[in-house]
C-alpha cells in the first residue's frame, strides 16, 4: 500500500522540481552570459540611459521605464474593461449572449501578437496621431503630452497592450466569479440587497481570484514583445509622456539580439533579459503578497 | 575532378580523391546561417544547385548577419553569411582564418512621405546625414530647397525614421552617412545597430515603410529590393562623382564596378560613396564567409564549386529577385580567390 502512494509523491516531487530548476538555470544562464556586462557596468547598468552599441557603452534605464510604464497603462485600461466583461458575462447577460460573448472575447486571445501589431500601425496608431493633432493646445503643454505627435508611442502600445491583456484578465476574473457559491447572492438578496450590491459582494468574495486575474494580464503586458515594438517608436528614452517614443525590454531583445555579434553587446542584451527576469519575479511576488495578505486580513464571507 | 595542389596538405591523396569524388554517396547538407538580406536568392540557389548536383544539399539559415558570424566563430555551421563585413576583432576571435567571398550587392534608398509633394526628391549625402542628426527639422530647410528647385516643400517638421531592430540595411546607411559626414561619424559611427540622435524605430523593411507611409512629413531608409517589389517611390541621392542617381539594379552594379581597382585582397570592402560616373552612393556587397583551412574537406570542395557556380550562372537568377549582379571584374578576382581554400 506504501509503494504506489511512494512513486506517486516521488513523481510529482520530480515534476515540481523540474521546474523550479527550470527557473533556477534559466537565471543562473542569464546571469552567466550577462557577466560581461555586469562586470563592466554593474549597477549603472540599472540606473544609466545610454545605449550605444557603437560605442560600447550600455544602460538599461529606458527600457525598464518603458516596460513598466507601457504594463501599467495598459492595466490601468484594461482591468476596469476585462472585469466589466467578466461582470457582464457571469451576472448580468442573457443566457443566450454568455456563449458567444465567451467566444468573442477568447478569439481576442488567440490573435497572434504580429496581427496586433499591424493592426496597430495600419489602423490604431493614425487614431491615435489623429488624437494627438487634435489635442488643444493648454493641454499639450501637460508632461503628459508634450512633444510632436508622431502616433506611434506609448500611448498607441498601451492600448494595443491593453486590448491584448483584456481576454486574459476577464477570462480568469469570470472562471473565478462563476466559484463564488449561488448562496452568497442569494444570502445578499435575501437581505434586501440591489443588483449592484449583490454583485459587488459577490466580487467581494472572489477578491483575491479577481486581483490575480488582473496580474496575470500586468505579467503578460510586460512579457509582450511583437505588437508593442511595431508601434511604441523603439527610441530608448525616459519620458513621461503619451506621445513620446519609447522602448520596452523585450522589444529590444527581440530587435537587436539576432545581429549582435560583439560580446559585451551581446553580453548588455542578456543583462536586459536579466533584468526582465528579476521584473518580472519580482511582479509575481508582490502580487501572490498582496493575494495572502488579502485573504488573512478579512475572513472569506466577511463582505456580505 | 582534378585536384590543385596545395601547399601542406597533400600528404594524403586517399582522402582527397574521396573529397573529390564524393559525387557517388550521399553527402550530409551543408549547413549555413546568417544574413537575411540575400535569404531569397540563397534559397533559390541552393534549390537550384541541388537539381543540378542532387548530391550537395545546403541548409540556409537567415538568423541575421551577427548570428551568422557568431555560429561560424562557433563552427556550429560550416559557412556564414552576412551584410557587414568582420571586423579584426571578430576575425581574431574565430578558430581559424576566414575568408569573405562577396555573392551579390544591394542598396539602401531614401522614402518620404510630404502631403502634396509627387516629385521625385534629390538628396546628399550630406543633407541626408543633417537630416538624421535631427539637424534638418523642417521639410522647406534651405539646404534640402537648394536641391530641389522647383518643388514646394512645406514648413512642416520633419519626421525621422530608421531600423529599430539590428541590419545590415543600417549598417550600409549608418557607413555611407560617417563618410559623407565627420559629424555623422564621431556622433553616430557605424554598426548593425546604432544610437540615433533623432526619430522614431520601425522593425524591419515593412515596419519603416509602414511609418512612413503613415505619418505625414517623414523619410526613412528601406533596401532597394523592397522598395521595387512594393512599388515605394524614393528618391535620388548625389554620388562622389556629383551626378544625381536614382537607385537601380544598373546603378549598383556600376557602384561595384568602380570600386572594383580598390578592392582589398580580401574583399572587406565598403563600396558606399563608390566613385564612378553612374554609381549609386549607398550599394554594398553581401557575403559569404568560408574558412581558409576547412575541417570537412568535402564541403569545402562542395562549396567552392558551389560558390564558383554561384558567381557565374548563378548570377542570372538576381535580376529576377531584383538583386543587383556582381560585376565581371569583382567575379574574376573572387575566382582567383577562391583557390585559397585548402580543399585537400
Amino acid at each position: 500500500m506504501r509503494s504506489p502512494d511512494f512513486g506517486f509523491r516521488l513523481g510529482i516531487g520530480v515534476f515540481a522540481a523540474a521546474l523550479v530548476l527550470i527557473v533556477i538555470g534559466i537565471g543562473v544562464t542569464l546571469a552567466n552570459d550577462s557577466w560581461l556586462s555586469l562586470q563592466k557596468f554593474g549597477l549603472d547598468f540599472w540606473r544609466t540611459s545610454n545605449w550605444d552599441p557603437v560605442a560600447g557603452d550600455f544602460g538599461a534605464l529606458p527600457f525598464i521605464w518603458g516596460t513598466l510604464y507601457s504594463s501599467v497603462l495598459a492595466l490601468l485600461i484594461a482591468a476596469p474593461v476585462a472585469l466589466g466583461i467578466a461582470v457582464f458575462i457571469s451576472e448580468l447577460s442573457p443566457p443566450v449572449l454568455r456563449a458567444p460573448l465567451i467566444f468573442l472575447t477568447e478569439l481576442l486571445a488567440a490573435i497572434p501578437s504580429i496581427v496586433y501589431g499591424l493592426w496597430g500601425i495600419f489602423v490604431l496608431v493614425p487614431i491615435v496621431r489623429d488624437l494627438e493633432t487634435g489635442m488643444p493646445e493648454s493641454l499639450r503643454a501637460l508632461p503628459l503630452f508634450s512633444g510632436p505627435p508622431f502616433g506611434v508611442g506609448m500611448l498607441a502600445a498601451a492600448l494595443i497592450l491593453a486590448v491584448m491583456v483584456v481576454p486574459f484578465t476577464s477570462a480568469v476574473a469570470r472562471e473565478v466569479l462563476k466559484t463564488v457559491p449561488m448562496t452568497q447572492r442569494e444570502a445578499a438578496y435575501a437581505l434586501g440587497a440591489t443588483r449592484f450590491e449583490a454583485i459587488r459582494a459577490a466580487m467581494f468574495y472572489a477578491r483575491t481570484g479577481i486581483v490575480g486575474a488582473v496580474m496575470l494580464g500586468f505579467g503578460r503586458a510586460l512579457g509582450e514583445t511583437m505588437a508593442v515594438t511595431m508601434v511604441i517608436g523603439n527610441n530608448p528614452q525616459v519620458s513621461l509622456s503619451l506621445f513620446a517614443p519609447q522602448y520596452t525590454m523585450a522589444a529590444v531583445i527581440a530587435n537587436e539580439f539576432t545581429e549582435a555579434a560583439n560580446a559585451l553587446y551581446l553580453s548588455a542584451l542578456i543583462g536586459i533579459g536579466l533584468v526582465l527576469f528579476i521584473i518580472t519575479l519580482l511582479v509575481n511576488m508582490l502580487s501572490r503578497g498582496l493575494i495572502w495578505s488579502m485573504a488573512r486580513r478579512l475572513p472569506v464571507n466577511a463582505g456580505v | 575532378m582534378l585536384l590543385t595542389a596545395c601547399g601542406g596538405g597533400t600528404t594524403q591523396p586517399v582522402t582527397a580523391n574521396n573529397a573529390g569524388g564524393a559525387d557517388g554517396s550521399q553527402a550530409q547538407p551543408i549547413n549555413g546561417a546568417g544574413a537575411t538580406f540575400p535569404n531569397p536568392i540563397y534559397s533559390k540557389w541552393f534549390a537550384e544547385y541541388n537539381r543540378l548536383h542532387p548530391n550537395i544539399r545546403i541548409n540556409y539559415q537567415s538568423i541575421g548577419s551577427g548570428g551568422g558570424i557568431q555560429q561560424l566563430t562557433n563552427q556550429t555551421v560550416f559557412f556564414g553569411a552576412t551584410d557587414g563585413p568582420m571586423n579584426d576583432e571578430q576575425l581574431k576571435a574565430a578558430p581559424g582564418p576566414i575568408l569573405h567571398f562577396p555573392t551579390v550587392l544591394g542598396a539602401v534608398v531614401p522614402v518620404y512621405n510630404i502631403p502634396g509633394i509627387t516629385d521625385e526628391l534629390k538628396f546628399t549625402g550630406a543633407v541626408l546625414a543633417d537630416i538624421y542628426l535631427g539637424k534638418i527639422k523642417k521639410w522647406n530647410d534651405p539646404a534640402l530647397g537648394k536641391l530641389n528647385p522647383g518643388v514646394k516643400l512645406p514648413a512642416t517638421d520633419v519626421t525621422v525614421v530608421h531600423r529599430s531592430d539590428g541590419s545590415g540595411t543600417t549598417y550600409i546607411f549608418v557607413d555611407y552617412l560617417s563618410k559623407v559626414s565627420p559629424e555623422f561619424k564621431s556622433q553616430v559611427g557605424v554598426s548593425t545597430s546604432v544610437k540615433w540622435p533623432a526619430g522614431v524605430g520601425g522593425k524591419g523593411n515593412e515596419g519603416v515603410s509602414g511609418l512612413v507611409t503613415q505619418t505625414p512629413g517623414s523619410i526613412g531608409y528601406v533596401e532597394l529590393i523592397y522598395a521595387l517589389q512594393n512599388k515605394i517611390a524614393f528618391g535620388s541621392v548625389q554620388n562622389a562623382a556629383g551626378e544625381f542617381v536614382k537607385a537601380s539594379v544598373d546603378a549598383v552594379t556600376k557602384a561595384a564596378d568602380s570600386a572594383a581597382a580598390t578592392i582589398p585582397p580580401d574583399f572587406r570592402v565598403s563600396i558606399t560613396n563608390a566613385p564612378g560616373a553612374g554609381a549609386y552612393p549607398i550599394s554594398s556587397f553581401t557575403w559569404i564567409l568560408l574558412y581558409e583551412d576547412p575541417k570537412d574537406k568535402a564541403a569545402g570542395k562542395a562549396m567552392v564549386d558551389f560558390v564558383k557556380w554561384a558567381l557565374t550562372d548563378g548570377q542570372q537568377y538576381c535580376a529576377d529577385l531584383g538583386y543587383a549582379p556582381l560585376p565581371s571584374t569583382v567575379v574574376m578576382l573572387e575566382q582567383a580567390a577562391l583557390g585559397k581554400i585548402k580543399v585537400s
